[in-house]
């Protein structure tokens, strides 16, 4: 067998400054690499005690071990655990071989083009200078817009303040080049942050090495810039198809005609500006 | 504030001057957006510890404000956990500031159906008491066997459960006074 | 692992991802198995049968390192004749009284090695107990000098491996199949990893937890382990070993510095009132002749220094007689049941909750009701503090509030962030948390609680004349206390453990102890860890700056060696069996062992030294003798004493289980088990009786949720744990559920001779019906954290589970028993006795006698 000296993905030491030396932020991000994940819901927790998210109530699913459901205003992380049954070992009719749990932690995307972002009217949402997208809290006043807009169902409304709460990718944090708690405490390093373009570089080598490995189905979900949302800065490797995690196979930006109505608004601006104007010309006349 | 500052902070001209025509970014950002900082950086102090829960023995940083615990996070320097914490690890702070702690001591007395209030130094009296008594009526010293005497110098009447969760010096102290008291029933959570 | 210990998990996934094969075997198919590479589901409770049939493996393929084995393992000696094996005796060694179910071993002696502590106890005692589980500390026991017979070709009959080879041969894949429900297939595939992967070049680590001690035959389980890696070459070498994975921040410590009644601090036993009458006697049990067990006077002289100081003289045996002699079993469920017939009337629990935690909870907590006073110190209201008011027992009827005599004190407790202190992980690694803030209220830690009792008493006993209160007033108690709390510093205790000579000179390591009284040290394996005035368990030198062993991070027991035995990492010659594998190693030039750890070994003991035949202690350990605490220097593959239940470990079923022992029909369950005797403990199916097709035709087995600890003490009250597994739950089989008419998410009552419980149900592929004895067994999972307090509440499940226990360490069976489900939630009040009842009724059990509660009013 041969010896792997380069440090693996589980020991890596990446770097986790938001901020080059001469202080120019950097394009940060989440790569969660679910074919490590143990499912601990450490990130669930982590999350809670750093942004003092309260406790989401008591309900039993009976859904495997998932009891969080969902993300939502009160759980910014969650993790989902998929149990299946399919052959994806050698079949062996008493061993486990064909048993198979995914776990899965997700979170805010922090897409490239988000359109929680587009819609938000008080300027309440906004985009880092990490490239991640961020509601101010003192700023939103719960309209609401944001949620219906969000194609991954991220944005919910806190009842009892009535305003809108996510991920913020620990703005906070990373404004002092902390690591964000979340993948802090990850133990098993399924959760990294850092610089967006080198993490693309390590899922890269990483679903490569899962694929020659046996694991056809590893793929890399919103890690490419040309897709609906423009790439997010919180990516993933799933082990399956993203609809069994719960996920939109091919999301897009609810306002991606934003622009063409901008231009088309313009235009007709400029057309009223124009008659006016000929209309004035015509009165002087 | 003067008119040139408030025109300068009107959204529509940061949307401008700071290349954010959209107004998506920083230009829209309230000041406590612009000046917000890690929650750990109003810490007093960071006190270095280590995971009360299973015996990984995971590093922990403690930060204090005002005298309380604010955050507890995974400690990056250590060997053992590379900064990293589990559910319950992660949980800390809830653990030792959660509403569901106690802080006052509580007695019940014989046949009684509620708790009462009792001082520490009351308590620790009472307990003083209840250690010499029981100890005293339930004196095991010799016996004879035979030609030979058999030693015993210890109490039956006193048992005590747990360590597994304490301190090393706790355990040192709670083993050395109860081996002075002839007390041998020490047992903690290692046999369960 | 990855369950339980999710952090330390990191690690093997790091192996993993550098090529190594994770193997997980369990009942379930948990996290674990998830990312492990495979997993092999067994029939819980059997686990010798696998372990045995890997022995077997190894045996028959020839797959052992061959000179790992005959120079550092005992395969080489030759065992008495008068030996025999279960082989021989359908199912039972040599020396077993049916009558009183337990051994005498003299038989399983090396040949021509009389034993000391057997010597002994012939002169000495009636009852011929061995120096086994209460009387021995963990050296085991002293040989007698000299180099036992041996013979290194291997051929002897009577040598250890031969009689490995006989006990093992009838393990076969085949037998695993039939036992265990392990496809042959599988079981193959694990003992090749295991054999491919173990060698000069490789090594296989097995970690292990509460799944293999809680078992009547937990010792054994953990003994097959010990003998597959002594095999493989696999003890004291990078990458192997074998791990407990411990639940509690420091067991390891509390285990070291025991509160535990058998152990003084550093395995010295607690003197018996049977076997050791004096001070001499005493020592001349415990100090081996040969190996580091050699120096126990000075270990225990210093011990009775740090207790009795001034007042431990010479001439007074070092206050020997000041210590109180256990006489037996004084463990948990022993003393508990003490409580029952009056002899236990004070009770104090310290961070622990058995009404939930320990097995059969209406025991405990009918016990509680026995008692005249109980303090309980913790966070929170655990169930334990509150029996008397809420306990299932006052549902039923059973118990009434205000009948109940016990005097309750609930003291809360301090936590760690508000104390200072070590805890000693599952590594031997002590590690220092400082306090970050003072505890409010009337919350105060253990250190204040024990301290300040002890000075009250001292001065309350201050003038009597009692003989037995001499202890109380020669204890040395002496600690300097600050702040407004009058807290203890936990600093001077740890100088204390640590220890120094005269003049405060603080003692830089156990070698340094001295048997006449010069030398003060609270616990001989810890010495050092104050050394020069320092307090070496708060280092913190970042990882990044140091070697991946993390010597310079808190301090590794004994003597800051992270790696126990670490002289085999070597060849007999001293150079490393590999490259790859190198870790400590002999530096001819400098004359001494070198390494990335501290050897454990005698620094300057040259490979080729031959010890002269009247050396003692250390000075006996030959420099190719890794294994220094026993006093031949070798790894035992063969236990010939120190083990109440044989020298080679035996597949025995369960207490309770569905199954007839397939190796010997005439011993189903450990023919010297322990068993609790109490009529609020019957058990499902008469000893060796198997029963499958009764009322209780199910296996029950117990575990753990990553999201809560324990008995829920520290889980089950926090917000952001409890909704994460926020109700109590089974797992069942899809199988199971269709036999049983058990709905996902309805609920289940899971029914024992003991208790009926209720649990939501989770029906899932993770719980697989097995294949085994001929027949189908399905196994309900039961997680058991939950009680009546807290933020998640529900019924615990160690309710459901018996008393019999491991003969060695008292260790109960909570792993494996067997229990019935039905669908629905149980009924209260006294309709849930009706049940039970009819349960017993069906099962053919006498009736239980209820516990009476004696009334005084």
């Amino acid at each position: 067998m041969t010896t792997v000296t380069i440090p693996t993905i589980i020991s890596h030491d990446i770097d986790t400054r938001s901020h080059d030396a001469d202080g120019t932020p950097r394009q940060m991000g989440f790569f969660t690499d679910t074919s490590i994940c143990i499912g601990c819901k450490a990130c669930e927790v982590a999350c809670k005690e750093s942004n003092q998210v309260p406790d989401d109530g008591l309900h039993w699913t009976g859904e495997s071990y998932d009891n969080t459901s969902a993300i939502g205003c009160n759980s910014w992380r969650h993790v989902a655990f998929i149990e299946q049954t399919k052959p994806v070992q050698v079949p062996d009719e008493q061993g486990s071989g064909a048993l198979r749990w995914l776990m899965a932690s997700d979170v805010c995307k922090h897409c490239s083009n988000a359109a929680c972002l587009d819609v938000c009217p008080t300027g309440a949402l906004t985009r880092t200078e990490f490239g991640t997208v961020v509601v101010q809290e003192d700023v939103c006043n719960g309209c609401g817009y944001c949620v219906p807009a969000c194609p991954f169902g991220v944005l919910d409304k806190r009842e009892e303040d009535g305003r809108v709460w996510k991920c913020t990718l620990c703005y906070d944090r990373l404004k002092d080049d902390m690591e964000p708690a979340c993948a802090q405490a990850c133990p098993t390093k399924s959760i990294q942050f850092g610089e967006l373009k080198q993490l693309r570089v390590i899922a890269d080598e990483r679903v490569r090495r899962l694929q020659s490995r046996g694991e056809e189905q590893a793929q890399l979900y919103l890690s490419d810039s040309t897709d609906g949302v423009g790439g997010g800065h919180a990516f993933f490797l799933l082990l399956d198809r993203p609809e069994v995690f719960g996920l939109p196979p091919d999301p897009v930006v609810t306002t991606r005609g934003l622009k063409t109505i901008w231009t088309s608004a313009g235009g007709a601006a400029l057309t009223a500006v124009a008659a006016v104007a000929l209309a004035y010309l015509r009165g002087r006349a | 504030m003067k008119p040139a500052e408030f025109i300068r902070r009107w959204p529509l001209v940061r949307q401008l001057t700071e290349g954010d025509p959209l107004g998506l970014g920083k230009a829209v950002q309230s000041s406590r957006t612009q000046t917000l900082e890690p929650r750990t950086h109003s810490a007093d102090r960071v006190v270095s510890s280590v995971c009360p829960y299973c015996a990984v023995g995971c590093g922990q940083k403690v930060y204090v404000k005002d005298e309380q615990v604010i955050q507890v996070e995974g400690d990056p320097s250590s060997p053992v956990s590379r900064g990293r914490l589990c559910p319950k690890g992660a949980a800390t702070k809830n653990l030792v500031t959660g509403a569901s702690r106690e802080h006052a001591v509580k007695y019940r007395r014989p046949f009684a159906t509620e708790w009462e209030e009792l001082s520490l130094d009351r308590a620790m009296d009472m307990i003083a008491d209840r250690v010499i008594a029981t100890r005293a009526a339930t004196w095991q010293d010799t016996e004879e066997d035979g030609d030979q005497e058999k030693v015993y110098h210890r109490t039956l009447g006193i048992a005590s459960l747990g360590g597994a969760t304490l301190d090393n010096e706790e355990n040192y102290l709670i083993k050395k006074l109860l081996t002075a008291l002839g007390v041998v029933q020490v047992e903690n959570q290692a046999r369960i | 692992m990855a369950e339980c210990h999710p952090v330390g998990f990191q690690w093997v996934m790091e192996a993993k991802e550098r090529g190594a094969v994770i193997i997980h075997v369990d009942p379930r198919f948990t996290r674990t198995s998830a990312l492990a590479d495979i997993h092999v589901p067994l029939r819980p409770g059997s686990d010798i049968a696998f372990l045995g049939g890997v022995v077997n493996y190894i045996l028959e393929h020839e797959r052992w390192f061959k000179e790992y084995v005959v120079e550092y393992t005992n395969a080489a000696t030759l065992i008495n004749p008068e030996f025999r094996d279960t082989e021989d005796l359908d199912g039972v060694f040599s020396g077993f009284d049916a009558h009183k179910h337990s051994y005498d071993v003299a038989s399983w002696s090396y040949e021509g090695m009389e034993l000391m502590s057997a010597a002994e106890d012939r002169e000495g005692a009636a009852q011929a107990e061995h120096n086994t589980g209460e009387q021995a500390g963990s050296g085991g026991i002293a040989l007698k000098h000299g180099e036992p017979p041996q013979d290194r070709t291997l051929q002897d009959p009577r040598c250890v491996l031969q009689l490995l080879r006989k006990h093992y041969r009838r393990y076969s894949p085949e037998f695993v199949e039939e036992t265990c429900g392990v496809p042959k297939d599988l079981f193959l595939r694990v003992a090749q990893a295991l054999c491919d992967n173990s060698g000069r070049e490789r090594t296989s680590a097995f970690a292990y937890a509460v799944g293999w001690t809680q078992h009547t035959v937990g010792v054994q389980y953990i003994r097959t382990a010990a003998i597959i890696q002594s095999l493989l070459g696999n003890i004291g070498r990078p990458g192997g070993g074998i791990m407990a994975l411990r639940g509690h921040a420091s067991i390891q410590g509390s285990t070291d510095i025991p509160t535990l009644y058998n152990l003084l601090p550093g395995y010295l036993p607690m003197p018996h009132t049977e076997h050791y009458r004096g001070y001499q006697q005493y020592i001349e049990m415990n100090a081996a002749k040969t190996g580091f067990w050699g120096n126990a006077e000075a270990y225990f002289v210093s011990l009775m220094k740090a207790y009795w100081g001034e007042a431990a003289t010479r001439d007074n045996d070092w206050c020997f007689s000041h210590l109180p002699r256990i006489s037996g079993d004084h463990s948990a469920y022993t003393f508990t049941r003490g409580m029952f017939d009056g002899t236990v009337n004070g009770f104090f629990v310290l961070g622990e909750n058995p009404a939930v935690g320990s097995s059969n909870g209406r025991f405990n907590r009918e016990a509680l009701a026995k008692l005249d006073w109980m303090v309980v110190r913790d966070f929170v209201e655990i169930e334990t503090a509150s029996f008397w008011k809420n306990a299932p027992e006052i549902a039923t009827g059973e118990l009434q509030t205000d009948k109940i005599p016990t005097e309750v004190f609930f003291m809360p407790a301090a936590a760690h962030t508000e104390k200072n202190g070590s805890f000693t992980n599952t590594q031997r690694l002590l590690q220092w948390h400082h306090a970050a803030v003072e505890p409010k209220g009337d919350c105060r830690s253990e250190l204040w609680f024990m301290y300040h009792l002890g000075r009250i008493i001292k001065e309350k006993l201050r003038d009597s004349a009692e003989p037995r209160d001499q202890p109380i007033k020669d204890l040395t108690w002496s600690y300097p206390t600050d702040g407004d709390i009058a807290e203890p510093s936990a600093e001077a205790v740890l100088a204390e453990i640590s220890g120094w000579a005269p003049g405060r000179e603080y003692l830089k390591g156990y070698d340094t102890l001295k048997p006449d009284g010069s030398t003060v040290c609270g616990c001989w394996i810890y010495c050092g860890s104050y050394a020069d005035g320092i307090n070496q368990t708060a280092r913190r030198k970042p990882r990044q700056q140091q070697s991946y062993v993390g010597g310079e991070w808190g301090w590794a027991w004994p003597d800051n060696r992270h790696m126990l035995y670490n002289r085999a990492s070597a060849d007999p010659d001293g150079k490393p069996w590999s490259e790859r594998k190198r870790y400590v190693w002999w530096d001819e030039r400098k004359g001494q062992w070198t390494g990335e750890d501290r050897p454990d070994f005698i620094i300057g003991r040259a490979p080729y030294y031959k010890p002269p035949q009247d050396a003692r202690a250390q000075d006996a350990i030959g420099g190719a003798e890794p294994f220094i605490m026993q006093a031949d220097g070798k790894a035992w593959l063969f236990v010939p004493d120190g083990i109440r239940d044989g020298p080679l470990p035996t597949h025995y079923e369960p207490r309770e289980t569905p199954l007839a022992n397939a190796l010997y029909p005439a011993h189903v369950s450990n023919p010297v088990l322990q068993v609790i005797e109490h009529a609020l403990d019957p058990f499902n199916h008469p000893r060796d009786k198997p029963a499958h097709d009764g009322a209780f035709p199910f296996v029950a087995t117990t575990y753990r949720l990553t999201e809560h600890h324990t008995a829920g003490g520290m889980s089950r009250f926090v917000e952001y744990l409890s909704e994460l597994q926020p109700e109590f739950f089974c797992e069942v089989s899809p199988e199971l559920a269709a036999l049983r008419g058990l709905t996902h998410k309805g609920w289940a009552t899971i029914v024992s001779a003991r208790a009926a419980i209720e649990a939501r149900v989770m029906v899932t592929d993770r719980m697989r019906p097995l294949r085994a004895g001929g027949r189908t067994i399905h196994t309900v999972g039961l997680p058991y954290h939950w009680g009546q307090n807290g933020l998640s509440t529900g019924d615990s499940a160690n309710d459901l589970f018996h008393l019999a226990l491991d003969p060695n360490v008292h260790i109960q069976e909570s792993k494996a028993a067997t229990c019935d489900i039905r669908p629905g939630r149980r009924p209260r009040g006294p309709g849930l006795l009706a049940l039970l009842e009819e349960y017993r009724h069906r099962a053919g059990i006498e009736p239980a006698v209820p516990a009476e509660v004696e009334v005084e009013t």
